[in-house]
């Protein structure tokens, strides 16, 4: 190989974003391997109780931007208790003794205190970015301290995330001296926010790209930032409610035609939906529109709303749509990348919302589909093979019948052959979500044909160890397979323990496997860490079923910090 | 797993949406299907044989095929974690059940949080403090709210999802809530003609 001087390396390095060919490039000898990591500014690590802080320091002494992931992702479905784990505090300790140069954080479903939050504010000089996903334990007087102490914070993200309110100032703690802003989403915040603050705070800051607004924020309030903040890229209005002929409608009508720049709307969490087409006028250039939050807007007003959006790449909207409406999408959107469709009322029974029909649409109207979440009431398999003939470029595909187990309604049959055209035919497909009756065959197809598959999502599936198996056996990629309910015991969990090695995580709930079973996957593989959660019984014998079990490679050893119920075998 | 179904039951009552309440049935209003079921009756019961359940046949459908899932229908609904819906994004679809009201002649609206209710008497009660010239007076059984100023009744009534301008209290509260779209207090005199349907009222939406 030629010899290039170190310098000269570090500086090619510099060009690697991407955390696979950095892990690639470590890998080469063990002079590259010192230069990637003093070089290495951006970790991402995928569970936090994966390997220490203390470890991840020492090996990148210049992390500047951290991404970390704590609970499992069935927590989201309040399938992991609350107290489960996934504290951020260590990690910001950590953080804040050795690597004072930390500029971004960002966190997935991680526990996160005022404390952490008022050690991370003080803690580092430079800090510009915080990201929080699906988090949970800290209240609005956090979030004040680091408006108060980060002196050139750029984003602050909450995304779907239950915060107490305790004061509803933290908005007006920015001091008069920050103008660094480029994003804040408030969104999720259920509190009422200083609206004098949030309009002096929006002026200041001439780099504001993105402004996620809560419910508490009216329509008043929406068209004095747009006046003072046309350059924003990414809006999310707050409440959207006035009478179409106040003075304050049409002061909104005018400030909305100056903004120009905008790509991306969401919110509407309250809408009078008669005062929509002040916005009909910026709908020609948006590329992401995010209704899903907006029950209010439906019927007539919802299908106008889309006719006018021609440009979309995303779309994510309540099941109110219908397959009708979703015709109009396909008809409308033709750039369409991403559709998430919701259900509106996840427990509702006969209601209208969403089948076949319109993922068929959308597949013949959106060649460039190749991201989905579709929730529905029924599926079936002539439906899915149109769909996967349509659309090859799925990478994420994820189905949900709302009633688990729900055959094909045309023919009674399972639904395995529609997921096996959609497994063929999606060679690129890296996340599945599977519902409907399903059998071990369809599990046959994903093993046989899901080469890059990464993540896998059963429920209420399969007949027996088999159907597992094919899966580990096949997917040569998988990383992530959740299951539950569904008929698979030991001998799936057995058979090739090695597999979960080159796995992040392996969670099975109400499964057939046996609390023997575990103790046997914890004595083969010592790097594992096998969890039990057993929130009802104490005594539990060899041959008794485990409810929960969560199996995760680590390099620290059982975690220190697991309550009562999570037993590590 | 029955014993996971049991303890989501209190959530998923919170959801307040139970259309098997409201399904037409030979049954006594008000008398649930599981409660039926419950009973132990090696017999069933009339309304059991003959179920008139208008509107969810593929349901039906799913339930004659022999998939192992031999429960019935409304015990799906509280399987803990399903559908896979964050929870966040179903409490914040939940608390999104407010409607404006408008007042004949009055010149503003204001709205109301029906979740906030749970029975008409209440809703009632509420309007009558938001508006607070009206008074509520008890007419026998009924309560009625009276514009004292020349005495007329005024009548609460509803635009329901399909548009369609209905009278306050002709379905159960919790289907009312799902389907309440805005309120309007009319006057009686106006409200007479009221039928089901009223094409001038509905025009602008849908």
């Amino acid at each position: 190989m030629t010899y290039f001087p170190e310098e000269v390396v570090e500086h090619m390095f510099d060009f690697l974003s991407s955390h696979r060919d950095r892990n690639a490039v470590s890998l080469v000898c063990k002079s590259w391997y010192r230069l990637e990591r003093w070089s290495r500014q951006r970790v991402f690590v995928g569970n936090c109780y994966a390997m220490s802080p203390e470890r991840l320091i020492a090996r990148f002494p210049r992390i500047k931007a951290l991404t970390l992931k704590g609970k499992p992702h069935f927590a989201d479905f309040n399938l992991v208790p609350h107290d489960w784990g996934g504290f951020v505090h260590p990690w910001i300790e950590a953080m804040a003794k050795s690597c004072p140069v930390l500029e971004e954080l960002r966190l997935k479903r991680m526990v996160v205190s005022d404390e952490s939050l008022e050690l991370l504010s003080r803690s580092f000089p430079n800090f510009k970015s915080l990201v929080l996903v699906s988090c949970e334990g800290f209240t609005t007087d956090g979030l004040a301290a680091v408006a108060a102490n980060c002196r050139v914070l750029r984003e602050l993200d909450l995304q779907e995330i239950e915060v107490e309110d305790r004061r509803g100032q933290w908005l007006g703690c920015f001091p008069d001296s920050c103008t660094t802003l480029v994003s804040l989403n408030f969104s999720c915040l259920k509190g009422e926010v200083n609206l004098g603050a949030l309009e002096r705070l929006v002026a200041r800051c001439p780099n504001l790209k993105s402004l996620r607004l809560n419910r508490t924020v009216p329509l008043e309030t929406l068209y004095k930032i747009l006046l003072r903040a046309p350059q924003l890229v990414d809006l999310g209005t707050g409440s959207y409610v006035h009478e179409p002929n106040s003075e304050h409608y049409v002061k909104l009508t005018n400030a909305v035609l100056n903004c120009k720049s905008v790509r991306s709307l969401s919110g509407f969490l309250d809408v009078a939906p008669r005062c929509l087409p002040a916005i009909y006028p910026i709908c020609l250039n948006l590329t992401s529109l995010n209704l899903s939050y907006a029950p209010g807007i439906q019927g007539s007003e919802l299908i106008k709303l889309i006719r006018h959006c021609r440009n979309l790449h995303r779309l994510w909207i309540l099941d109110c749509i219908g397959d009708k409406g979703l015709g109009v999408v396909a008809s409308t959107c033709k750039e369409l990348q991403e559709l998430r469709v919701f259900p509106f009322d996840p427990y509702g029974g006969g209601n209208a919302a969403v089948t076949e029909e319109g993922l068929v649409a959308i597949s013949m109207g959106c060649p460039k589909l190749h991201s989905l979440l579709y929730f529905c009431h029924q599926m079936t398999n002539s439906a899915l093979i149109t769909v996967a003939n349509n659309c090859p470029n799925f990478t994420r595909f994820r189905l949900c019948i709302l009633d688990p187990k729900k055959p094909d309604p045309a023919t009674f049959q399972p639904l395995d052959e529609g997921f096996g055209a959609i497994v063929r035919s999606c060679k690129g497909l890296r996340r599945l979500s599977l519902s409907g009756l399903l059998t071990d065959q369809v599990f046959l197809y994903i093993g046989m044909y899901a080469e890059r598959l990464e993540m896998l999502s059963i429920a209420f599936a399969g007949d027996s160890d088999k159907g597992m198996l094919y899966v580990l056996n096949g997917c040569k990629n998988l990383r992530k397979l959740e299951i539950r309910d569904s008929p698979f015991g030991n001998v799936a969990l057995l058979t090739d323990v090695g597999k979960y090695e080159t796995m992040r995580s392996l969670w099975m709930s109400s499964c057939d496997v046996t609390l023997g079973g575990c103790k046997t996957l914890a004595k083969k593989m010592p790097r594992l860490n096998v969890e039990i959660i057993n929130e009802k019984e104490e005594n539990y014998s060899d041959g008794q079923k485990v409810e929960k079990m969560y199996v995760y490679r680590t390099l620290d050893g059982p975690r220190r910090d697991a309550p009562d119920f999570v037993w590590t075998l | 797993m029955s014993s996971e179904t049991a303890s989501s039951m209190p959530a998923s009552d919170v959801s307040g949406l139970n259309f098997k309440e409201t399904e037409l049935t030979l049954a006594l209003p008000g008398d649930s299907r599981a409660e039926t079921s419950s009973k132990n009756n090696s017999k069933r019961t009339f309304s059991e044989t003959v179920d008139l359940n208008f509107g969810s046949s593929s349901r039906d459908q799913s339930e004659t095929v022999p998939s192992g899932a031999g429960k019935p229908s409304n015990e799906k609904a509280q399987v803990v974690g399903w559908p896979p819906v964050r929870a966040f994004r179903k409490s914040a679809l939940k608390s999104c059940m407010y409607v404006k009201v408008a007042v004949d002649g009055a010149p503003y609206l204001r709205k109301v949080d029906l979740e906030m209710y749970s029975s008409y008497e209440q809703l009632l009660s509420a309007l009558e403090a938001m508006f607070t010239y009206f008074t509520i007076r008890n007419h026998g059984n009924e309560r009625k709210l009276i514009d004292p100023i020349n005495g007329t009744e005024i009548v609460p009534t509803y635009e329901d999802k399909d548009g369609d301008w209905m009278l306050v209290g002709d379905v159960p509260w919790k289907m009312f809530v799902a389907s309440c779209k805005r309120i309007r207090l009319m006057r009686s005199s106006e409200a007479t003609g009221l039928a089901p349907r009223t094409p001038s009222k509905c025009a602008s939406t849908s």
